[in-house]
């Protein structure tokens, strides 16, 4: 791995990264778009958790899921997501004890 | 003015802190593939100041280790970044940032700091920046660990601290599901998507798997509005 490399890598992240950020800001969108783009979000969220999830733990899925789950209770009445984070971490210590 | 950016800032900072704790132990892992394929401390660690990309710079490491001519190393990291293309397309449109701020924002663009930012309502470009400080410095904490140390996370925290960030996108999910019921869809669908994107095309990788749900999934939005339209 040399610096040319290494360059050329943070060029080819970068530029995709901001390069939208400068344009899209004034770009008139029709309101179908717009609401596409509003669920970006959402969809991420969905596709980042499941079936990821599942190799969090390569030899434990049911541990990392259990932890999920406990998250999940969790943020029902949680006010941000630092509490859940930090249970589930608790959780799936312990559940990697028992199973 | 200025108090306002440092108070969006430090709010950023602390939005940032699951994926500071999230990052630590993917990051620790990259330091020691890193350093086992050969690669120097320097670049190591230059790599996670510079790059920033989690899942690209694993795969670098590993086309190292084979061999791979680096020009198709270039390569395979931008077709893995697409994703973070199409973030910054909607992030732009809520951020409304200058070139400044651009080229800042776009460098702390990644999967993590992306939904964090983008589900927080009072969103500011100081705000993505104290984010993005929080989740730059947990990989590059975590990089020098694993590239120094090799095994300074005890193995049964690093294990139980690798639900971290699937904790947090659970977390950030609930409530706005709560709020809105029509989000749940979405991410339903993008879930869905996923899977079925890993278990029937493997050959698209984790990326292009997000590519296509968050294309797919989104267009059910178009019929069902996510959010308040002025």
């Amino acid at each position: 791995m040399n610096w040319i490399t290494i360059a050329g890598m943070m060029l080819v992240t970068w530029v995709p990264r901001f390069v939208p950020l400068m344009l899209s800001r004034d770009v008139p969108l029709p309101r179908w778009i717009r609401r596409w783009l509003s669920g970006f979000p959402y969809a991420a969220l969905g596709a980042l958790i499941f079936p990821g999830i599942l190799g969090a733990i390569p030899d434990a899925p049911l541990v990392a899921l259990g932890a999920g789950l406990v998250a999940l209770v969790i943020a029902l009445k949680a006010k941000s997501p630092v509490i859940p984070v930090l249970a589930a971490i608790a959780a799936a210590a312990l559940l990697d004890l028992v199973l | 003015m200025a108090a306002v950016n440092r108070q969006a800032f430090g709010r950023g900072l602390r939005a940032g802190l699951p994926v500071t704790i999230g990052y630590l132990p993917m990051a620790v892992a990259f330091g020691i593939v890193a350093r086992s394929s050969g690669i120097g401390m320097a670049e190591t660690t230059g790599m996670s100041v510079f790059v920033f990309a989690g899942a690209s710079q694993f795969m670098a490491a590993e086309l190292v280790a084979s061999g791979v001519h680096p020009a198709s190393i270039v390569l395979a990291t931008l077709v893995l970044n697409f994703r973070h293309f199409l973030m910054s397309v909607h992030l732009g449109r809520r951020l409304r940032p200058g070139r400044a701020a651009s080229l800042a924002v776009g460098f702390v663009v990644t999967d993590e700091t992306y939904v964090v930012g983008s589900l927080e309502p009072d969103l500011t470009p100081a705000f993505f920046l104290g984010l993005g400080l929080a989740a730059w410095s947990g990989w590059l904490a975590g990089t020098v660990i694993g590239a120094a140390a090799a095994q300074a996370i005890p193995d049964f925290l690093a294990r139980s601290m690798a639900v971290t960030l699937y904790a947090m996108f659970i977390a950030l999910l609930v409530p706005a599901v709560v709020a809105r019921w029509q989000r749940g869809i979405v991410a339903v669908l993008g879930a869905l998507i996923a899977w079925a994107a890993s278990r029937f095309i493997p050959s698209l990788g984790p990326g292009w798997r997000i590519v296509v749900a968050m294309l797919a999934a989104s267009a059910v939005a178009v019929a069902l509005p996510m959010e308040d339209e002025e």
